[in-house]
């Protein structure tokens, strides 16, 4: 698999390519949650991000709801992961008008994050983190950013295009 | 070639089928992707075009959409209508327009702004209509998308993403090194 491994060097505890994703059970709603194993069986795009309403977060949540569809050209889901509570998810996603789902890493705080090495127990909240998971639940591309950059979407683009088989140039 | 690099490069160079303000034969290229209805856009637009007074013969000027339209209900839609006035000639009389009035961006107000403008409105609204300009919009958009733009505004000079800021003095900084690297 001759893909891009692109963690960053202060986070080498991130997972890696062709591991298993560890599987979670989060809140999507207030009253209704999702596990990772809900997505097998097609590409799952995972955007950890440390919270609603930062200015850095927004721009990402904001590119990746205009980008969307280019992500379902792939038959990809998308999910935002933060510790955020559902409701503040709920407002957030309304007010940013968000066509995807937002889930809360919010009890046991982060563990969803901690699972994939993404937690930063210096500021409580998950690092800017991205995970593209193919239909088989095995992660095929990570990437952490610097907390206060934005990673973009070409990344996650050239890591499902790269799994579709498509000649990436 | 990625976002995930420090310096991402243009994916998509420029070509005939951008919008260019300037000489061909200048040494430094500095193209903009924006959205009509970004604030901070409207804020740099003036920097720019002191910029581009300063060093006239220096630099070609590009710009690409780059609209957020989840978060910008009008941004779409002007640039829809920035491409349907380039299409009579008159492209950046009207960027310039939109950028003024960022604020006033619906439809009636486009319309209004053609009209200002002098152009052929029913050929203007028609194809702001049948959406004749959506797609090379959203060719822009994605052309920015695998380049390393993440907001609006996003400059790139001579094919480098500009990581500083936006005010005239930034630009020029960045200019400059562009044409001093270039001697």
């Amino acid at each position: 698999m001759a893909i891009r491994q692109a963690v960053s060097k202060h986070r080498a505890d991130a997972l890696g390519s062709g591991t298993p994703a560890p599987d979670w059970e989060l809140h999507s709603t207030p009253d209704q949650s999702v596990r990772l194993d809900d997505f097998r069986g097609r590409p799952l795009v995972m955007a950890f991000y440390p919270a609603d309403w930062s200015p850095v977060c927004t721009d990402q949540m904001a590119l990746y709801n205009e980008v969307l569809p280019e992500f379902k050209r792939f038959g990809a889901d998308l999910v935002g992961i933060s510790i955020d509570h559902a409701w503040c998810h709920v407002a957030f996603a309304r007010d940013r008008n968000l066509h995807f789902s937002l889930l809360a890493d919010f009890h046991p705080k982060g563990e969803a994050a901690r699972s994939y090495g993404v937690y930063d127990d210096n500021i409580g909240m998950s690092e800017r983190a991205l995970f593209v998971v193919d239909a088989d639940g095995v992660i095929y591309w990570s990437y952490v950013s610097p907390i206060g950059v934005n990673p973009g979407a070409d990344g996650i683009l050239t890591a499902l295009e790269s799994m579709a088989g498509v000649a990436v140039a | 070639m990625s976002a995930v690099l420090d310096r991402p490069q243009l994916t998509v160079p420029l070509s005939g089928r951008d919008h260019v303000l300037g000489t061909s034969a200048a040494v430094v290229t500095l193209l903009e992707y924006g959205d009509y209805e970004c604030p901070f856009c409207a804020a740099a637009h003036p920097a720019v075009t002191h910029m581009l007074k300063l060093v006239p013969d220096d630099v070609l000027f590009a710009y690409r959409h780059f609209p957020l339209t989840q978060i910008h209900p009008h941004a779409q839609q002007a640039a829809e209508a920035a491409e349907a006035a380039g299409a009579q000639g008159r492209f950046w009389e009207m960027h310039d327009v939109l950028f003024a009035h960022q604020d006033r961006l619906t439809v009636r107000d486009l319309v209004g702004y053609a009209s200002a403008l002098g152009l052929d409105l029913a050929r203007f609204t028609s194809e702001l209509q049948i959406g004749a300009h959506t797609a090379r919009v959203r060719e822009d958009f994605l052309s920015g998308v695998r380049s390393g733009v993440n907001g609006t505004p996003t400059f790139f000079v001579n094919g480098i993403r500009h990581n500083g800021g936006f005010d005239p003095e930034s630009l020029l900084d960045a200019i400059g090194s562009a044409l001093s690297a270039a001697d």
